[in-house]
């Protein structure tokens, strides 16, 4: 197994490298290093030397990706791609346009996200499970058929009338917690029962109608039958037998987003004030901030292989006849 | 029996767990602020959209950032906070500068003589302004800096100002305006003001060409090198130079570039390892000002204390008309700030700080940022004397202060274009047939909710220059009927095109359709405003296609000419009227000077610009009025802009907070507001009494819905088999 994961991680250079280079390329194609110094420097008064001064500054006054005036290597070396590039693979993020330390800001705004997005990822999961077990349950009635138009009304709804519909009840006209925010010292829970709920809820529609859909193959195998046939009870059936033969799939699906979910999410974390990396991102992209875009691509990147990685491994501790080679 | 037993069992299980979470709070449950410090009056308030970028006073260049600037640092200048129009007023130094004018030689000469070649500004520091407490102050027994480390290791364990235990002060010097402004010309900081006061500032080119050779590993030391336009003539009183004639420039010292800055604070901040923690000048200012920073997460929260050795400052004892009346005077003669605390905390989206403002979390609406983009809509009703709030706010007691910022929106046409620019009486007529078809108090009635007055020139009101009534009116598109301008009939503008060879929208000669192009920012305009705007102008035969783009496009075609309407805005530096008319000057043209000029329409006129350059350097009165007139005459005539408007800003302020006028230009004025903390608390308790039934109504809902399945499941197990 050791092999395979070092085999998988050398497999990811090339995957970096491409997803650096294409993050590069998309946001040079929309934005050129002027843009960004008149982003940075503001719009008012802003001279071709100020723009220049910038861009020398922050290391965008060398082309893009080939350095004709170069030679050499330094053909290749000496450009905004390569500079900008290498030090990522040396974890090395640097500072965002407006001077802050990146690594600093990264390691301080992951807990919040992390915060709302393992007790949603968890409860989602549970109750997704718990859902799609009982609507398994009732396979072909009317509860089965209902529960399936109910699955897709939840499915069509948009994300942001939760959020909104979401904090207009329960914060506004309810009064129960805080409309948003975080507070990290005290009572930080008080802040994450609207998110997480909203997150949880948003999520049981598709979460609950594909597992149903994973449970209802495994329910119609023989190995079902035959437990019904030895006597064992249904809850028996869905949580000693169908639920341990479905985790194969269900690994496919969950495990590769734990690493991710540092990275939290663009629209809960705008619109609850939670000050994660979610937020960071969005911020990053609405102010032409390249250099944290890139760093975050490039974690998000990492974090995902690491997922597919954990993917794979978790297959083995479900199912031993997987073997890692 | 024994299923209800158990039913009952969980409901009361639940209302025990709500009635234990209930218990767990001691104020209202939406509660979103922390607890303050008791005895302090905290002022809560909001930043939003974005944290501030910049908080240096040599980088930052914007509104949302000179909010907390204006409060930390004190400009030489400021303006008084009640008086309109506006009045500058004598800040960190003692009086409004001394002026002497020089000849090539550096000799006082008179302002008549014809041979002014500098300006120098003299000023005398006030002796009782101190710096706020910081470690970068703090000295041992000997004197020496106590936090001049030389290693990243050795300052390690400070992560941000807090951290350090000792702190010091000592009072504002000369010498500390001079380094700021030294400051402002290091290409290394990159600051904005480079570009523009290079061009005044005597020297200050050179100055920073000279600094650019220096190695710059550690910190550099400005006071080592010379600016021949700025002189420290003793501790207290100080001069800067300028090249020419620039009456404006006082103005600039009353904005936070021109703040004194101490060396010793420049130099903590380049302890080594500091920048790798943020602990920077761009992160934790340290100024003179009424306040200063105690907390910086950009990502949730600021928080500003009371600079305990703030300089005694009080609220003015006169203002304009109607300050007495409105109670902004009961305060005049008190020493202020009046609040201890201000907390701005970080908004990204409209639902929760409205939300929070009608709960009273938040003391008012907003900062910088009012009614623009029609947040607030929902506060207010079109009633019989115009907006008015809603019964809703109206029996929260909330008051409305509204401000028309010193700024606008406007439409250009751009000058060059072979279609619709030019100087001819035909493009001119075709230009004015525009203007009138655009019914602007329509446009700002459905999409401003009438929160605008539409402009008959760039200056806009409370500046000098500004016309009122029929004298100010632009007689090509409006007339005066019944004591106010009424905007011609539209058959003027059809019988406008007949003559600009444009009968019925078409071309007399070849028979096409008049097309125009339009370009807009995406974000800036939604399917309604186009649909309203096409139809507008198909009452002349005029058809319009929209090129929407993101704001870098935007400004690339504007650059390159490649426009022939475009929208756009300014937010004037100062309240002078040289500000917006600069606009239009050729000089600022991106066609003429191959720069990012601010004269987008390439207006390009020369008699306008003949008498752009006697008003800037004329002083106020009747002559600079009359040149002013003309000027506007010739924007009128010319029809450079489509349309132009002036936005008015409406905020919101809750019960107890006093002193809320606005000012248009500076932020700095928390120092003038008024908290009354137990009327606050009163009002916070009783708009938030927790709604409870929900919580019950959703566990009955829960337990009903599972009912069935729990009954039909049980139903199952005892079931014969059927198969």
């Amino acid at each position: 197994m050791f092999a395979y994961i070092v085999r998988r991680l050398l497999y990811a250079i090339p995957i970096l490298i491409g997803v650096n280079l294409l993050t590069f390329t998309l946001f040079f194609v929309v934005n050129t290093p002027d843009d960004m110094a008149v982003s940075q420097l503001g719009e008012k008064y802003v001279t071709p030397e100020a723009i220049e001064n910038w861009k020398k500054k922050n290391g965008y006054d060398k082309p893009l990706f080939v350095n004709a005036d170069a030679s050499g290597t330094s053909q290749l070396t000496d450009t905004i791609f390569f500079n900008k590039s290498v030090r990522l693979f040396a974890f090395d993020f640097g500072r965002s346009e407006s001077g802050r330390d990146i690594t600093t800001d990264v390691s301080t705004r992951m807990w919040p996200s992390l915060a709302v997005a393992l007790p949603t990822f968890i409860v989602g999961i549970g109750v997704n499970i718990t859902i799609a077990l009982m609507v398994v349950m009732f396979h072909a009635t009317r509860l089965d058929r209902g529960a399936v138009f109910l699955f897709v009304a939840l499915m069509s709804i948009s994300y942001l009338f939760y959020i909104i519909g979401g904090q207009y009840l329960v914060a506004k006209s309810w009064r129960l917690v805080p409309v948003s925010g975080f507070v990290p010292e005290g009572q930080v829970w008080r802040f994450l029962v609207l998110p997480v709920m909203v997150g949880v809820i948003a999520g049981i529609g598709a979460g609950a109608r594909w597992y149903r859909t994973l449970f209802l193959e495994e329910a119609n195998q023989d190995y079902v039958r035959t437990a019904r046939a030895k006597g064992c009870s249904e809850l028996t059936i869905l949580f000693k037998h169908i639920l341990p033969n479905a985790m194969i799939p269900i690994l496919t699906g969950v495990v590769v987003l734990i690493p991710t979910l540092f990275m939290g999410s663009l629209l809960i974390e705008s619109f609850f004030g939670i000050p994660g990396l979610g937020s960071y991102m969005l911020d990053a992209i609405n102010s032409q901030d390249f250099a944290i875009v890139r760093s975050m691509v490039f974690i998000g990147s990492i974090l995902y292989i690491l997922g597919l990685i954990l993917t794979d491994i978790s297959y083995t501790l479900a199912d031993p006849r997987v073997r890692l080679s | 029996m024994k299923a209800a037993l158990r039913f009952a069992a969980l409901l009361a299980a639940i209302s025990l767990a709500i009635g234990l979470t209930s218990g767990c709070s001691e104020g209202p449950w939406n509660d979103p602020n922390p607890s303050s410090p008791p005895n302090k009056i905290t002022y809560q308030s909001v930043m939003t959209p974005a944290p501030p970028k910049h908080l240096d006073t040599a980088l930052s260049y914007a509104t949302d950032e000179a909010l907390f600037l204006m409060q930390i640092y004190e400009p030489p200048l400021g303006y008084h906070f009640l008086k309109r129009p506006y009045e500058l007023i004598p800040q960190s130094v003692e009086q409004l500068p001394e002026v002497t004018y020089l000849d090539k030689d550096g000799a006082p000469v008179d302002l008549e003589s014809g041979e002014v070649a500098y300006t120098r500004y003299q000023m005398t520091v006030r002796p009782e302004a101190h710096y706020q407490p910081h470690p970068a102050f703090a000295v041992d027994a000997s004197g020496e800096p106590l936090y001049l480390f030389s290693t990243a290791q050795e300052g390690a364990r400070f992560h941000q100002v807090p951290d350090f235990p000792e702190l010091g002060s000592r009072p504002v010097q000369a010498g500390d305006f001079v380094y700021a402004i030294k400051r402002l010309a290091d290409p290394v900081l990159g600051s904005p003001m480079l570009g523009l006061m290079g061009q005044y500032i005597v020297g200050m080119k050179e100055f920073s060409d000279r600094i650019d050779e220096e190695p710059r590993e550690r910190w550099l030391d400005l006071r080592q090198y010379e600016m021949t336009g700025l002189e420290i003539i003793d501790d207290q009183t100080f001069s800067i130079t300028i090249n020419g004639r620039y009456p404006q420039f006082i103005y600039w010292l009353a904005m936070h570039f021109f703040s004194p800055i101490a060396p010793e604070v420049d130099r903590f901040y380049k302890n080594p390892g500091f920048v790798d923690r943020n602990l920077t000048l761009d992160w934790w200012p340290v100024g003179a000002g009424p306040f200063m920073m105690v907390k910086n997460n950009p990502n949730t929260e600021i928080v500003l204390e009371k600079n305990p050795n703030y300089r005694p400052d009080f609220y003015p004892t006169e203002g304009e008309q109607g300050d007495a009346e409105a109670g902004f005077l009961d305060d005049a003669g008190k020493r202020l700030p009046f609040i201890d605390r201000a907390v701005f905390r970080l908004e990204k989206t409209v639902l929760p700080l409205w939300t929070k403002f009608l709960q009273g979390y938040y003391d008012r609406s907003g900062e910088v940022r009012g009614n623009t983009n029609r947040v607030f809509d929902q506060a207010f009703v079109v009633g019989p004397d115009g907006l008015e709030l809603t019964e809703e706010l109206r029996g929260h007691d909330i008051t409305v202060s509204q401000d028309v910022k010193p700024g606008m929106y406007y439409y250009g046409f751009n000058m060059r274009d072979p279609v619709i620019g030019g100087y001819t009486d035909e493009r001119r007529k075709l230009r004015r047939a525009l203007q009138i078809a655009f019914d602007l108090e329509e446009y700002i009635n459905i999409f401003y909710k009438g929160n605008g007055i539409a402009g008959m020139s760039p200056i806009p009101p409370g500046i000098p220059g500004f016309m009122d009534g029929e004298a100010g009116i632009n007689p090509y598109v409006y007339d005066w009927v019944d004591g106010k301008a009424q905007r011609k009939p539209i058959e003027h503008a059809k019988q406008l095109m007949i003559e600009a060879g444009y009968p019925n929208g078409r071309n007399a000669v070849t028979g096409e359709p008049l097309k125009i192009f339009i370009d807009v920012q995406s974000q800036a305009m939604n399917n309604t405003t186009m649909n309203w705007i096409t139809r507008t102008f198909s009452q002349i035969g005029v058809q319009v296609e929209y090129r929407p783009a993101d704001w870098n496009r935007t400004r690339e075609k504007l650059l390159t000419g490649n426009t022939q309407i475009f929208s756009h805005g300014w937010i004037a530096d100062y309240p002078d009227p040289e500000n917006f008319l600069f606009l239009l000057s050729s000089s600022e043209s991106p066609l003429i000077c191959e720069c990012d000029g601010a004269n987008n329409a390439n207006y390009d006129s020369r008699e306008y610009d003949d008498l752009f350059e006697q008003m800037r350097l004329e002083p106020s009165g009747p002559a600079r009025d009359k040149i002013i007139s003309r000027m506007i005459d010739l924007y009128q005539k010319d029809a450079i802009w489509l349309y132009t408007f002036f936005p008015k800003d409406n905020y919101l302020n809750n019960a107890w907070v006093s002193n809320t006028k606005r000012h248009g230009i500076t932020p700095g004025n928390l120092k003038y507001l008024r908290i009354d903390p137990e009327h606050r608390a009163e009002r916070q308790a009783q708009w938030n009494q927790p709604v409870t039934w929900p919580l019950y109504a959703g566990a009955i809902l829960l337990l009903l819905l599972l009912l069935p399945g729990v009954i039909a499941y049980r139903r199952r197990l005892k079931a014969t088999a059927t198969h």
